[in-house]
Formats: structure tokens, sequence, C-alpha cells
């Protein structure tokens, strides 16, 4: 059974089995506008809370997308390196950024769930 | 995120009706994109017709029997050689011939000027003409006028339906079609296209007209940006600044010959030394290998790894499908296709130089 968390950062996170897969909210696409390149992250990669993962470019500007928790990269969206606007148009399905191995599952407690997040977007 | 002095637009209102999302610029709060998004409202814009509100730009009316001198000294410029309705691209430089400001002139009369300048320099190119105005027997009038654009393929036919016939107007001409309006066959976007500055109510009125035509959307200042950079247009403050001449710019042909050898334009004596020595830098298209874009400030080497230049606009070109930008390199580095690389990060993404624009022009000239 996955449990869905978010972040204040506009990140969502949808655990199951020790991995998270990690995306940006819809609030959040929305708000960088049409995507043209996502910089994917290396596998292997261990990355640090608030580390940045991954680099999402708009037409306009690049914007960075922190790890959320600390824990190993093990798989990036490669769709995303021909395809890009499946952030636009599925942030929260097909537009997912990278899968990671949580190494502190208890940092999942200080995140919000929707309602929690819904609220903080107002 | 704006503060106490940002600037509103007059037509503020009807951009938050439409579902702007609002961003500040040069110290106004402007629409940045509508709900269509800066991809379609781009592509809208080259294919049907795009309306921009670009009252944050500023109009004066220069007048006075010295006119025509004030304008030849503020800008190189032959002010008195201009046939009425003919409007040309010129430019405010310093004494050493950096570029305060670039700008559009436009002649309306005998002795009456229009001049259209950028929003982030209208305070100093008020002041600057106005030090200047008290040599002349000459006016500079600010006006206050809602500015706004419609760039693209069908914006003629979306004004002559609104009731504006623009038939006879060429590329870079200029005329007052109704007490208080001026409109011009001008833009930023490499499409043919008009820029009318009017009275707030007659834009509130013709804005509703134009609207109705499905042909016509609100774009916003990010599809601006966009459709400039792939057509290859300065935007000052990035690609012009007062530390860049004209020379370096690749704008000296907006500078008549016989002006260059003897006019008295300010900075007249710094251009002519930058040109018999020849500019050390040059501003080139760039065009970056792959989907990454590159952006402003980035660093430019060459393949030996030398600091080449460096990159003042950069971004996603939606009509070429891929990264477009500009930049200054060295002058022995600005042929087309000579082989350089921005550091974007710490990774050097090979990019290209290339003549401009990316998107050829489609100026309606005759």
């Amino acid at each position: 059974m996955a449990n869905t968390y978010f972040t204040e950062d506009h990140e969502w996170l949808r655990v199951e089995g020790g991995v998270a897969t990690v995306g940006i909210t819809d609030y959040a696409q929305e708000q960088l506008g049409d995507l043209v390149f996502v910089e994917l992250p290396e596998i292997g990669r261990k990355l640090a809370k608030g580390d940045t993962a991954v680099v999402v470019e708009s037409v306009k500007a690049a914007s960075d997308v922190y790890a959320p928790v600390d824990g190993e990269i093990i798989e990036a969206n490669t769709s995303l390196s021909s395809d890009p606007s499946l952030v636009n148009s599925a942030a929260s399905g097909d537009g997912w950024l990278w899968k990671m191995k949580l190494s502190n599952t208890g940092q999942l407690d200080s995140l919000m769930d929707e309602a929690a997040y819904k609220a903080h977007i107002g | 995120m704006t503060g106490e002095d940002t600037k509103h637009l007059p037509l503020e209102g009807l951009h938050h009706a439409a579902g702007a999302r609002f961003g500040a610029f040069a110290g106004w709060s402007m629409p940045l994109t509508y709900p269509a998004g800066v991809m379609k409202e781009h592509l809208h814009t080259r294919e049907h017709a795009g309306l921009f509100d670009i009252s944050h730009m500023k109009l004066f009316e220069v007048s006075g029997p010295d006119a025509a001198a004030l304008l030849n000294r503020a800008c190189p410029l032959d002010a008195g050689a201009l046939e009425i309705s003919q409007s040309k691209y010129t430019l405010f430089l310093n004494e050493a011939a950096g570029i305060i400001d670039d700008l559009i002139v436009t002649r309306l009369g005998d002795n009456r000027f229009m001049v259209v300048a950028n929003a982030g320099n209208a305070v100093e190119d008020e002041k600057h003409l106005h030090a200047l105005a008290a040599d002349f027997d000459a006016r500079v009038e600010p006006l206050d006028r809602v500015f706004l654009a419609i760039q693209g393929p069908d914006a003629w036919a979306a004004l002559a339906r609104a009731g504006i016939e623009t038939g006879s107007l060429l590329f870079m001409h200029g005329i007052e079609p109704r007490q208080n309006w001026f409109m011009s066959r001008s833009g930023y976007t490499g499409e043919d296209g008009f820029e009318i500055g009017l009275p707030e109510a007659d834009a509130r009125d013709l804005v509703a007209k134009l609207l109705q035509d499905e042909r016509v959307q609100w774009i916003g200042l990010a599809a601006r940006d966009s459709l400039r950079l792939e057509a290859g247009l300065c935007l000052h403050g990035h690609d012009l600044t007062p530390e860049i001449d004209p020379a370096s710019a690749g704008l000296m042909w907006a500078i008549p010959k016989e002006v260059r050898a003897s006019g008295h334009f300010i900075g007249a004596d710094a251009l002519r030394s930058i040109l018999e020595r020849g500019p050390s830098q040059k501003r080139v298209g760039l065009k970056p290998d792959g989907r990454q874009p590159v952006r402003a400030d980035a660093a430019l080497i060459d393949t030996d790894g030398n600091p080449a230049g460096h990159v003042t606009s950069g971004g996603f070109g939606p009509s070429t499908g891929h990264p477009v930008a500009m930049g200054y390199v060295n002058t022995a580095l600005a042929k087309p296709g000579t082989r350089l690389f921005a550091d974007v990060r710490g990774t050097k993404i090979p990019v290209d130089v290339t003549s401009l624009p990316f998107t050829p022009h489609r100026y309606r000239k005759g």
C-alpha cells in the first residue's frame, strides 16, 4: 500500500517498500509554465534532504527540485528527455522525476499529507 | 512579490479577468503568461495575432523648431531626413558611445516627432532629453497613453474588423489615425504587426473589439521575450547596456554613413575611434546543441578552454523547437559556424555561433 506525502517546496512522494517516487505537484508545474528540459540525476547518486536533485527548465527560467528526504537515486524518468512536457500534462503521474531508496524513513513523518498540502497552497 | 513602488498597468483589471499570472519587470507588475501558457501564446502570435499590453513603455512627443536638431544631438540620427510618417530605430548613446537605450523615432510633422522608449529606461531617457532640450527650442512631452501591440499575420485583418484600416501603412511607418492616437507598423516579434498608443477609454473599446475576434489572444511578457529572441532583437539591459557600443552590438545598420562621418550626436568621437580600431567583441546568435537551454550570464569558452564571451539572452524557441540564445564573443570567434561551449552549472554545453534571426522576419515592407 503506497503512501503519498507532500513538501512545502511543492513536491510529492509516493512511498512503497522503502522506495519513493518523486515529482512536482500540479500547482508547481502551473507556476513554472511549459517545461522544455529536465536535467535528470545520475543513478546511484546519494542525496541528503535539501540537495538539488533535478533542474527543470521552462521557456523562461531554470528551477531546482530538491531531495525531500535522504536517499539514493535508483531510477530517473528518462521519458522526460524526449518529452519534458509530461511534467505539465501529468505532474502526479507519468511526469514523475526520479525514484530514490530511502535511507531515513523517519523523515517522512515531517512531511504533509494531501489535506495538509491543499491547505498549504490555499 | 510587488512592492509599494510597483507601477500598475491601466488595464490591469482586464489582465486579471483574463487569468494572467503577473510578475515584476522594470518596476512594473506585468502579465507574464495567460492560461494558454507561453508555448501556445508564442505559437499563436506567429500563426494568428497576439495582443500585448506594453503600456510600461513610454511615448514622448518632441516638438518645436529645433526638434530635429535636438534628436540629432541625442541620437546618431538625421531626423530632418525622415519623411513624414517614417520611423527609424535609433539609440541614445553616452559620451563613450555606450548604449543608454534603444528607441524608435517617428516623424509626425515638420517639427514634431514621436519617441518610443523602453520601460526600464523611461525615467532616465526623459531626464536625458529634458537636459538636452535646454539648449534647443524644443519641447519634450511624455504622453499618458495605453500602449498596445498587435502582432502576427492576422494583425492587420483583426484591426480592420475592429474598424481600423492599416492598408497603406508600411513597416517602420507611423501615423496619428485619430486624436491622441499613434499607430506604427512595427513590433518586437519579427512578425508583421502594429503598436498603438491611445487614451485609456479608447484602448478599452479597442481591446474589447479585438478580443471578439477568435484570431486575437492576449500574450504575456514571457512569450514577448521568446518571440523577440527568436527574431534576434535586442533587450536593453541584457543585450545592450551603457557598456556596449553600437559597433559591438551589430547595430551600425541603424546609423547612416553620413551621420557616422559628420554627425554631432553624443558619443560620435568615441564611436568613430571604435570603428577605426574595430570592436573587440561582437553580438552573435548562439544555437545550443540538444534541448538544454543556455541562459543569460552563462560563460562561453572556445574549444581550447579559453574565455570567449558570455550569453546575454537565452531560452527556448517555441517556433524553432530548440534552445536559442545570443551573446557577445571575441571578434575572432564571431563567424557563424564557430563551435563554442557554454558553462551551465558546470556542464559544458556545445553551442554554435549562428546568424540572426533564428526565425525569419515577416515584415510588411511594401
